[in-house]
């Protein structure tokens, strides 16, 4: 474990700083600037070909390099974990690349690059979220041309998103949608989340960290700063709701976080651990620490 | 003659609803539209006739502020009592009312529909669009919506591509008139249909129009639709208006040259 | 003098762009009123343009001059030259229409064909339904065909309809082209009858009848048309 996380590792001199170019991290930090000025506003920039295909979460890599300073220390976590294949990757890339520090606990980044959760530990001020996000744009599913989604934003011509909530309604009783559930970003544009589980969207509201979402294939990128409402779409009569399990976390317990379904064998019993496996590890480490103390 | 200056005291009182000055657009000589003018009073259903190219559907888009044209002016009265200038105002503007005060009923219902979700959310649209976040309220105007147009509320989780083409145009006129729209343009509203199902959409638009009051452009080029529907035509060719009336008038006893040979090449049955 | 229609230098002229631009001088400075409980009966030939007078005063055919001018809600409006919306409000309220010809309206019930002049003017579906009843009643129209569209009915139902939607409402002018035409003598009695009430309620009529009987049971005056039209009826070459 310690091997992984902590380690101040060397950067590679072949490298500029963080991968990228000077003048390309410019020019993100300048679309970055307009989307954190304009929140939920989706700002195109010329993205650049990372070492990674598309969908691996290039945008979200741009995005980071451009923000990462020396003694930044940077989390990667998919899924809630920091131990999948493109968690590793990318932390390992940017370990090499910029030779920043790297962690697996949340309340020791400064940086965390996400790929479908936000963190069930609370985030302070001094921390920045970076989202990797498919497909940027929330009207995409029911207008396929850029020019008239646009027009739909600029004029706050938002009807359709409801369309889709009614469906849900109709169709199974409830609002079905569980993940990149829309939300309005300071009363203004709505916004996709990227494919958060919709548990995590109320953690978007009033946060006092920076989150940053970037777009690698749509070259689109947009922010929500500190303190800004985030609210989620929904009709008076069927309100918004999380999901919630009926079991708790089998490691530790918890009752409160986000739980992953897991068949642990060929007769399909079924197991509920956390999604984030830092806050259900810190969790049992606490617990062990409380039964070693007695 | 004198009689003729003094109309009706409740006629005079009444405002055009949509006033058309000198509009133009032309997409080369003769190929477009040019110097139109007509007013529209409430409750009132003006066809426009002519044969295909002569510059009708180019009229409908700049009459429902789609496009904008070369010159000229269209003002139409608010249901607040303001006027508004069609083509200074903002499209923010020109949108809302196309999904409030306005609807507009596309030949083909693909292009009016929303063909991948059911039709309750298809009339339900613009009434989200206005800020109605009550799920039941919804529901119950589309189950009246589909009522109201002949189509069983059973079918409202349904999606429009399972419903025929008659029956896809009345959810189109249902999806428009949920907002209680004051003019609607229609744009061959009966074109793809065949002939019964065609009588039918007619009597219901008939119906509707006198009972909701609606004001209504439509643009056909079928003559015993414009007869059936429209008080009033207008006769276009290449571009112009050649000829305006009532629609009796105009089809029993046309005066120009064109709009003559329009309604006798008309087969009758 | 309690005129509610008159008629002043009325001409009428079609001109043929389809046929090498012959004008028909088919009305000349025809000039007539009509009182209110009064039958004015139109004489002449086929041909002499009765039909086209009353099509030409509803406005269905555009006049080339002249006035028509019609008591319209205790004011005097005039028809030639008029805005259209002015003439259907006229139509609407004042000016009534009846011929033998029903244009038929694809899928519509009877009942609701009748009942349409009545709606037209905002009157409630049960009153309008009440007054259709009675009339489709009278005309002999067997209950069980209200509810069938009259598109496939016989000729003579098909006037009777035409008819008992014409006597709908009351209008203070009335046009009627021949309304007795080719119908039994039962039912002929019948329209008769509905045409000397409207007389009575203070309508001015102004008629064409082929039967004697049925122009000599209703007409007060009569027009003749023969002289001035037919006589001098010319064919003038525009192009």
């Amino acid at each position: 474990m310690t091997s992984l996380h902590n380690a101040q590792q060397q950067a590679d001199s072949g490298y500029n700083f963080a991968y990228l170019d000077e003048q390309s991290k410019r020019m993100i930090r300048r679309g970055l600037l307009k989307a954190v000025a304009i929140p939920g506003y989706q700002v195109p920039f010329a993205g650049r070909e990372m070492p990674l295909p598309y969908g691996w979460g290039t945008g979200g890599m741009q995005l980071t390099a451009a923000i990462l300073g020396r003694d930044d220390v940077l989390k990667v976590i998919d899924q809630g974990a920091d131990d999948t294949t493109n968690a590793v990757s990318i932390r390992r890339f940017f370990g090499r690349t910029a030779g920043v520090a790297t962690t697996l606990r949340t309340p020791e980044a400064t940086v965390i690059q996400t790929r479908h959760r936000i963190p069930e530990t609370p985030l302070s001020a001094d921390q920045i979220m970076v989202y990797q996000v498919p497909i940027p744009e929330p009207l995409r599913f029911i207008e396929p041309s850029e020019s008239e989604t646009r027009t739909m934003h600029a004029l706050g011509d938002y009807g359709v998103m409801h369309v889709k909530l009614y469906e849900d309604i109709a169709t199974f009783g409830h609002i079905a949608t569980s993940y990149a559930y829309p939300v309005t970003v300071d009363d203004n544009y709505v916004m996709d989340p990227s494919p958060i589980p919709k548990f995590d969207n109320p953690k978007l509201h009033m946060s006092p960290a920076l989150m940053l979402f970037g777009a690698g294939r749509e070259k689109r990128l947009y922010a929500v700063p500190p303190y800004t409402r985030v609210e989620s779409l929904d009709f008076e009569d069927h309100p918004f709701e999380v999901q919630s399990w009926e079991h708790n976390c089998a490691i530790c317990g918890s009752a409160d976080s986000y739980l992953d379904e897991l068949i642990v064998d060929d007769a399909g019993s079924k197991q509920f651990v956390c999604s984030d496996t830092d806050y259900c590890l810190q969790r049992r480490d606490q617990q062990l620490s409380g039964e070693g103390a007695q | 003659m004198t009689a003729a200056v003094r109309v009706n005291r409740e006629l005079a009182a009444l405002e055009p609803l949509f006033s058309v000055n000198n509009v133009s657009k032309l997409y080369g000589p003769d190929k477009g539209c040019q110097q139109v003018s007509f007013d529209l009073y409430p409750g009132e259903v003006l066809g426009i006739v002519g044969e295909s190219g002569s510059g009708k559907s180019t009229l409908l888009s700049l009459l429902a502020g789609r496009c904008l044209p070369d010159e000229g002016q269209i003002s139409y009265l608010r249901e607040d009592g303001q006027l508004l200038d069609l083509y200074a105002s903002s499209e923010a503007q020109r949108r809302t009312l196309l999904r409030t005060e306005w609807g507009f009923v596309e030949q083909n219902p693909r292009d009016g529909l929303r063909m991948g979700v059911s039709a309750g959310a298809n009339i339900g649209e613009r009434l989200m669009a206005q800020g109605v976040r009550n799920y039941g309220e919804l529901r119950g105007a589309g189950i009246s919506w589909l009522k109201q147009v002949e189509i069983d509320p059973q079918r409202i989780d349904d999606l429009p591509r399972t419903f025929s083409g008659g029956m896809q145009q009345r959810l189109q006129i249902a999806r428009n008139l949920v907002s209680s729209p004051r003019l609607i343009f229609m744009d061959e509203p009966t074109g793809g249909l065949d002939v019964s199902v065609q009588a039918r959409l007619l009597d219901l638009l008939r119906g509707l129009v006198r009972e909701l009051g609606l004001a209504v452009v439509i643009v056909t080029h079928d003559l015993a639709v414009a007869r059936l529907l429209a008080d009033r035509l207008l006769v276009m060719r290449n571009s112009r208006v050649v000829e305006s009336g009532l629609t009796d008038q105009i089809l029993d006893d046309p005066q120009h040259p064109y709009t003559q040979l329009l309604v006798s090449s008309v087969l009758q049955p | 003098m309690n005129n509610l229609i008159e008629v002043t230098e009325l001409s009428k002229t079609f001109t043929l762009h389809q046929q090498h631009g012959i004008v028909l001088k088919v009305l000349r400075n025809l000039s007539f009123s009509v009182e209110a409980g009064e039958c004015l009966v139109l004489m002449g030939n086929s041909g002499a343009g009765k039909s086209t007078l009353l099509r030409t005063l509803y406005g269905n055919y555009l006049a080339a001059g002249g006035s028509i001018r019609v008591r319209h809600q205790q004011q005097w409006v005039e028809l030639v030259g008029g805005a259209p919306l002015q003439v259907l409000d006229v139509r609407r309220q004042t000016l009534g229409y009846v011929s033998q010809f029903l244009r038929v309206i694809p899928r519509v019930a009877t009942l609701d064909v009748v009942m349409e002049p009545a709606l037209a003017r905002g009157w409630g579906k049960e009153a309008a339904k009440a007054r259709a009843s009675e009339l489709l009643t009278r005309l002999n129209i067997p209950q069980t065909l209200w509810q069938l569209a009259p598109g496939t009915f016989s000729g003579g139902e098909q006037q009777r309809v035409n008819i008992a939607r014409g006597f709908m409402v009351d209008w203070p002018v009335m046009l009627l082209d021949e309304p007795t035409a080719s119908l039994d003598e039962r039912n002929q009695r019948v329209v008769l009858e509905l045409i000397n009430e409207a007389k009575a309620a203070g309508s001015a009529l102004i008629a064409i009848f082929h039967d004697r009987h049925a122009r000599e049971a209703v007409a007060d005056r009569y027009l003749d048309m023969q002289a001035p039209c037919t006589a001098d009826q010319e064919f003038v070459y525009a192009g």
